[in-house]
């Protein structure tokens, strides 16, 4: 861990799919235990940004840091940041062939190394968190949305990361699901998580953020605190957004 | 639970209702099934006259069968030991039948429904089971020398076979993940290699690898051994090609899903990318296993007797020959091949099923 003890630090960050910018000069600092809410509007850059923490997109300049670890080229220490943070996706990507309990138990085992009975304890357990342990030996096909998304967060869950990520987890959910997903977050928030959410849910972003981040064409336009965030947003941009999204 | 109710169940129709039903709906209908049992009658009956009704069953010479208009049984039966062992001395024959027995009942324990062990049994099979089966074929360690020059016939036909089949799809998943490797140096040569062979038809890859080669590098190579690589390798390419369209059908998020959790990439393959693209290339992994069983009667091009090469050397002995001896041998021929592409067949399709029922998408 960092000095200054933040879990994710960002500096200076330049990424180019070809020659489209995606983000620039993007720079941001999550302390440990810290919960930050990304929003803004659609290509924006907000998964492009979060999916830089752990090295599922690659980045052209600037920095970042996890737990005091500058991400290399180097694929073991990509791995070993990987182990860390967590990471939910919109689509779920659940594995479709194993059962619920084998798609939790899998990265522990081969990981981590960690012996199959106690993975499956270790599995268990956070299937129990996310108030499905009776689905455990169900496939991934024979569930809900809301509950396959609670299986992606159990999932990483069981590999015990300090950090979470989420990339708009309740966007492909039908609405009566979308709250089952965030009451589980919104407990996960609770045990003192470090969590980066993407998400469009205001709801969400009041009750758990410290700080909600707005983007706009690859750019990090505002940082505020929830309550200044939406009710004394500085930049035109933010107001318009805003004003889009909550009618 | 609630204890679940059965659907109603429709009325069992009588034989007159569905004849009526599946065969003569329609004036359409009624002709084409009036047309389909007329090509039934002038094929089928025709070919059972001259399979059993007009052939010679018994004899020892081409003379017993000169009599009958049908197929000429007695071929077959006379040369079968040939035509399952080649010209392998007939006082060791015994040791094919060892070797043949155990694939047997070893495809039998792997492929049957509900036996145990399947584990230890696959893996025995894939890696002692060569090794034994090369040196009681072969000879060495107290058995008796026989030269690969005297192996032939349906013995000959499976040692292709199944060395193509089982070195081919290791090989070929090795280069589908090659060909969609970062490393430049790693995919040119998965490229080069598949693009290389699938461009060459399987005849003139023997040809070179059994004339070529000596002619120019000077190398003596053993002609099984030449044509076991060839064919390994140029189904392998043909592999590596269906085992990427299984990898291509694979969604991005399951490659990003694994790589969040930190597996490295041989896991990753391994337990999540691979099973899943491996069941969706099933179909055609086991067409190529087919078509690779077929393509094993090419290596009589380089003179060796395959089933189909040592039954069509036999009907030209003058002892047999015969107007009816080749067609009765290619009949036979035909009849073993269609047994085992069929059973193939039919068991990729049970395996497609249970796999499918295993996911329950
Ligand atoms: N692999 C890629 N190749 C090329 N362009 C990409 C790629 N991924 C993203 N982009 C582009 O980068 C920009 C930012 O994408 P990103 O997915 O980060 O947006 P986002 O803010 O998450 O949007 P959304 O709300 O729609 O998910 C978009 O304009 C997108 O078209
Ligand atoms: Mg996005």
């Amino acid at each position: 861990m960092s000095a200054n003890g933040a879990a994710v630090e960002v500096v200076g960050l330049n990424k180019w799919f070809k020659t489209f910018h995606a983000l620039k000069d993007v720079s941001l600092s999550v302390g440990s235990g810290e919960r930050v809410v990304i929003c803004g509007p659609s290509g924006s850059g907000k998964s492009t940004l979060i999916r830089c923490i752990n090295a599922l997109e690659r980045h052209e300049e600037g920095k970042v840091i996890v737990e005091g670890v500058e991400l290399s080229d180097e694929v073991g220490q990509i791995e070993a940041v990987r182990r860390n943070v967590g990471m939910v996706f919109q689509q779920f990507n659940l594995f479709p062939h194993l059962t619920v309990l084998e798609n939790c138990t899998l990265a522990p085992m081969w990981v981590k190394r960690i012996p199959k009975a106690k993975a499956e304890e270790l599995a268990m357990q956070y299937l129990d968190r996310v108030h499905i342990p009776d689905q455990a030996k169900k496939y991934p096909g024979q569930l809900s949305g809301g509950q396959q998304q609670r299986v992606a967060i159990a999932r990483a869950l069981t590999m015990e990361p300090r950090i979470m990520l989420f990339d708009e987890p309740t966007s492909a959910l039908d609405p009566e699901m979308i709250k089952e997903v965030l009451e589980t977050m919104v407990e996960l928030a609770e045990t003192g998580m470090t969590m980066l959410c993407v998400t469009h849910e205001m709801g969400f972003a009041r009750t758990v953020a410290n700080r909600v981040v707005f983007m706009d064409h690859g750019e990090i336009v505002e940082v505020a605190p929830p309550q200044e965030f939406f009710t004394n947003p500085k930049s035109e941009r933010t107001k318009e957004f805003l004003a889009q999204i909550l009618h | 639970m609630t204890p679940s109710r059965r659907p109603p169940r429709e009325p069992m129709p009588g034989p007159i209702e569905w004849l009526r039903e599946n065969l003569f709906s329609s004036w359409g209908n009624a002709a084409l099934t009036v047309l389909a049992l007329a090509i039934i009658y002038w094929t089928v009956v025709p070919f059972v006259t001259w399979a059993i009704v007009d052939a010679a069953w018994t004899g020892t010479g081409r003379d017993d069968c000169l009599a009958y208009d049908g197929a000429c049984w007695p071929f077959v039966m006379q040369r079968i030991g040939q035509i399952v062992y080649g010209f392998y001395d007939v006082g060791q024959r015994w040791r094919v039948d060892i070797a043949l027995i155990v694939l047997a009942a070893g495809l039998a324990w792997l492929t049957l429904p509900r036996v145990p062990g399947k584990r230890p049994v696959g893996a025995l099979m894939l890696t002692l089971y060569p090794v034994a089966a090369f040196f009681l074929l072969a000879g060495g360690m107290g058995l008796e020398h026989v030269p690969t020059t005297r192996w032939g016939g349906f013995m000959m036909t499976m040692i292709v076979a199944m060395t193509g089949i089982v070195a081919s799809l290791p090989l070929g998943i090795l280069l589908a993940l090659g060909r969609r490797s970062d490393l430049p140096v790693v995919k040119g040569f998965s490229i080069a290699f598949i693009e290389l062979w699938r461009g060459v038809p399987l005849v003139t890859v023997l040809f070179m690898a059994a004339n070529m080669l000596p002619l120019f590098a000077g190398l003596s190579v053993n002609k099984v051994l030449s044509a076991l690589i060839a064919v390994a390798l140029f189904s392998a390419a043909y592999m590596a090609e269906v085992v990427r369209g299984g990898l291509a059908a694979i969604p991005k998020g399951q490659y990003e899903a694994a790589n969040a959790m930190g597996l490295p990439y041989w896991q990753a393959m391994a337990f999540i990318i691979l099973p899943q693209a491996l069941r969706l290339a099933l179909p055609n992994i086991v067409g190529n296993f087919i078509g690779l069983l077929k393509d094993t009667s090419l290596i009589s091009i380089i003179g060796l007797f395959d089933l189909l090469g040592i039954v069509q050397a036999g009907s030209t002995d003058p002892e047999w020959a015969a107007p009816n001896t080749a067609m009765t041998g290619y009949v036979f021929v035909g009849v073993v091949f269609w047994a085992m592409c069929f059973s193939m067949s039919r068991y990729a399709k049970h395996m497609e099923g249970v796999l499918a029922a295993g996911e329950r998408r």
